[in-house]
C-alpha cells in the first residue's frame, strides 16, 4: 500500500533532514537538526564544576537536559518559561541520553545539554534528542554510540514514520522511540494512544529502521566539521 | 625574551606528537606503516564516538576507546593512534585533564590558610599548598596574599592527580613563576600543540611579528604581553577556529604580515 501523506511522502519516508554540528560558538558543543519544519538547537556545555555542592553526585556526572519552546515556535505563542510539558520532556530527554554517557568518568562534574525548538511541526523530542546526541559528541564528551530518534504511529492500517503537522492527530497511536544503532539498543520508548501488540512491535521495528537513515545522517554532519580541510 | 626559552623547554614533549602527526604518509616506507589491514580504521583516520576501530583481541584498548564483545571502539571524536598493540585516539575536542608534570597556566581563585585555589580551565580546581609553594611561609604571622593574590596568574607543574579527583599544583620547578601583567587568552587544550606547531614554529612566528612575551600551558591558558597583544590574541583565536586545517602555519604567516 503506497497512500501518499499530506506532504507527499511516502508511509516510510522521513522529512527532509538538515543536520549541522559547532552552530553556536560560546558553547563547548553544539549542533542544528531540522526534519522539515521543525528546527531544534542544541548546545551542551562540560563537563564542569557543579554549584552548589549538594547537587554534586559523588560517583559520576550529573547530566542535565533543559528543553524549552521560543514563543515564536508555533502558530499560538509558547508561554515561556518551563511548563509541565517541557519538564517532562526534559527528563524524557536526559533519560534516553544517560545510557549512551560515560557519566563515571567525570564525578561530581555537570553536563548541561539546552535544548531549543525554534520551529514546531510535531516530532520536537525526537528532534531534539537527535541534536543533543549531536552536540554531545561535538563537545567531546565520552559516548557509547550516538543516540537518534524518530516517532513512528499507525494512519489506516499503515505503519507511518515522523508523524508530521496533523498526521500526529490521525493516527491511533504516536510512539517516539530514541534509539542506539550500533549496540541496538533503545533508550526511549513513549506511546501516546493505544494499540495492539503486534502493532506496536511492528512500529518499533519501522522507527529503528528511521533511526538508522539518521544515524548515518548525523556521521555525515559531525565529519562535515571535523574531517580535515584545506584552507585556501 | 626569558619566556621564549622556558616555552620552548616544556614544550618540547607536545612539539614531538605534533610532528609525528604533521608527518606526511607518503614519507614512510611499508617496515614503517602502522595499522592493521584487518582494522576498520586506519592509522590517522577521524573517528567519532561509536565508531568501531577492530574486531580483534590482538589490540588493547588504550585511551578514549573501550572494548565491547571482540571489538574496540571509540569514545570520542579524534584520531586513532595504533600504539604497538594499543589503540589510542587522540580527541579533538573536550575538556582538559590534568596528568602528573603538565606545565600548566592558571588563575588564584581564592586564598586559604593551606594554600591556594587554582583555576585550571578543568573541570575541576586545582589546589597549589603551602609545601608548593618555594619560601617559607608562616600562615600565622603573614599575609597570604602578598604571596599569590586573587586574580593572579600563574605558571605552574601539575604534581599530583588523586582518584578522587583532587589536583595538586606545585611552584618548586624552575620554570614555576607569577606573571606579571599582560593578558591572558583561553583557548581549547586540545589546540595547543597546534598553536606551538612544530618545533614551536608557529609561536615563535607570532613572537617574532607581534614582539609579544608568549606562554603557553598545556592547559589551554595563554598569557601573553606587548605592544601588540590586541594582534596577538587575533591570532591565536584564529589558529584555534582552523586548528584542523592543513598549511596553517603559512596562512598565519600570511595574515600577520597583512596586518602589520
Amino acid at each position: 500500500m503506497s497512500t501518499k501523506r499530506e506532504d507527499g511522502r511516502g508511509p516510510e519516508d522521513i522529512r527532509p533532514i538538515k543536520m549541522e554540528v559547532g552552530v553556536i560558538k560560546n558553547a563547548d558543543g553544539s549542533a542544528m537538526v531540522s526534519l522539515g519544519k521543525t528546527v531544534a538547537i542544541a548546545a551542551v556545555y562540560g563537563p564542569r564544576e557543579l554549584h552548589p555542592k549538594h547537587l554534586q553526585v559523588s560517583n559520576r556526572a550529573r547530566l542535565k537536559c533543559i528543553y524549552s519552546m521560543a514563543p515564536f515556535s508555533t502558530t499560538e505563542r509558547v508561554r515561556p518559561g518551563p511548563s509541565r510539558r517541557s519538564s517532562e520532556i526534559s527528563k524524557v530527554t536526559r533519560e534516553s541520553l544517560e545510557p549512551a554517557l560515560f557519566l563515571e568518568n567525570f564525578p561530581k562534574t555537570t553536563i548541561d545539554v539546552f535544548i531549543l525548538i525554534v520551529q514546531a511541526n510535531a516530532g520536537t523530542r525526537t528532534a531534539g534528542i537527535n541534536a543533543a546526541s549531536l552536540a554531545l559528541a561535538d563537545a567531546g564528551i565520552e559516548m557509547r554510540d550516538l543516540v537518534t530518534s524518530v516517532a513512528a504511529g499507525k494512519i489506516d492500517g499503515t505503519y507511518t514514520i515522523d508523524l508530521a503537522g496533523k498526521e500526529e492527530e490521525a493516527t491511533d497511536c504516536d510512539l517516539p522511540i530514541a534509539y542506539m544503532p550500533r549496540i541496538d539498543k533503545i533508550t526511549l520508548l513513549q506511546m501516546d494512544g493505544d494499540m495492539p501488540v503486534k502493532d506496536v512491535k511492528g512500529t518499533i521495528e519501522l522507527a529503528k529502521k528511521g533511526c538508522k537513515i539518521l544515524y548515518e545522517e548525523q556521521k555525515k554532519a559531525l565529519l562535515k566539521k571535523w574531517a580535515k580541510e584545506g584552507l585556501e | 625574551m626569558a619566556d621564549s626559552k622556558e616555552v620552548k623547554k616544556t614544550e618540547a614533549k607536545e612539539i614531538k606528537s605534533v610532528a609525528k602527526e604533521d608527518k606526511p604518509a607518503e614519507m614512510e616506507t611499508p617496515k614503517e606503516v602502522v595499522g592493521d589491514p584487518k582494522a576498520l580504521k586506519n592509522d590517522k583516520d577521524v573517528v567519532l564516538p561509536g565508531d568501531k576501530i577492530i574486531d580483534s583481541m590482538d589490540y588493547l584498548p588504550g585511551k578514549n576507546t573501550f572494548r565491547e564483545g571482540n571489538s574496540i571502539i571509540s569514545k570520542r571524536i579524534g584520531l586513532v593512534y595504533f600504539k604497538g598493540r594499543v589503540i589510542e585516539v587522540i580527541p579533538l575536542s573536550g575538556v582538559y585533564v590534568p596528568s602528573v608534570g603538565d606545565m600548566i597556566i592558571g588563575e588564584v581563585k581564592e586564598v586559604q590558610h593551606s594554600g591556594w585555589i587554582i583555576d585550571i580551565n578543568s573541570p575541576y580546581e586545582a589546589f597549589l599548598p603551602l609545601s608548593g609553594v618555594r619560601e617559607f611561609v608562616d600562615p600565622g604571622k603573614m599575609d597570604m596574599s602578598k604571596i599569590y593574590g586573587t586574580g593572579d596568574i600563574i605558571y605552574g607543574k601539575i604534581s599530583l592527580v588523586s582518584p578522587a579527583n583532587s589536583i595538586h599544583v606545585t611552584m618548586q620547578d624552575q620554570k614555576a613563576r607569577k606573571f606579571d601583567g599582560g593578558r591572558v587568552v583561553r583557548i581549547n587544550s586540545v589546540k595547543v600543540p597546534r598553536l606551538i606547531g612544530k618545533m614551536g614554529s608557529m609561536i615563535n612566528l607570532i613572537k617574532d611579528k607581534t614582539g609579544c612575551r608568549i606562554s603557553v600551558g598545556q592547559n589551554g591558558i595563554v598569557w601573553l604581553q606587548g605592544e601588540n597583544e590586541v594582534l596577538a590574541v587575533e591570532v591565536i583565536k584564529t589558529i584555534e577556529d582552523k586548528s584542523h586545517s592543513e598549511g596553517l602555519t603559512n596562512y598565519i604567516e600570511k595574515l600577520l604580515e597583512k596586518k602589520e
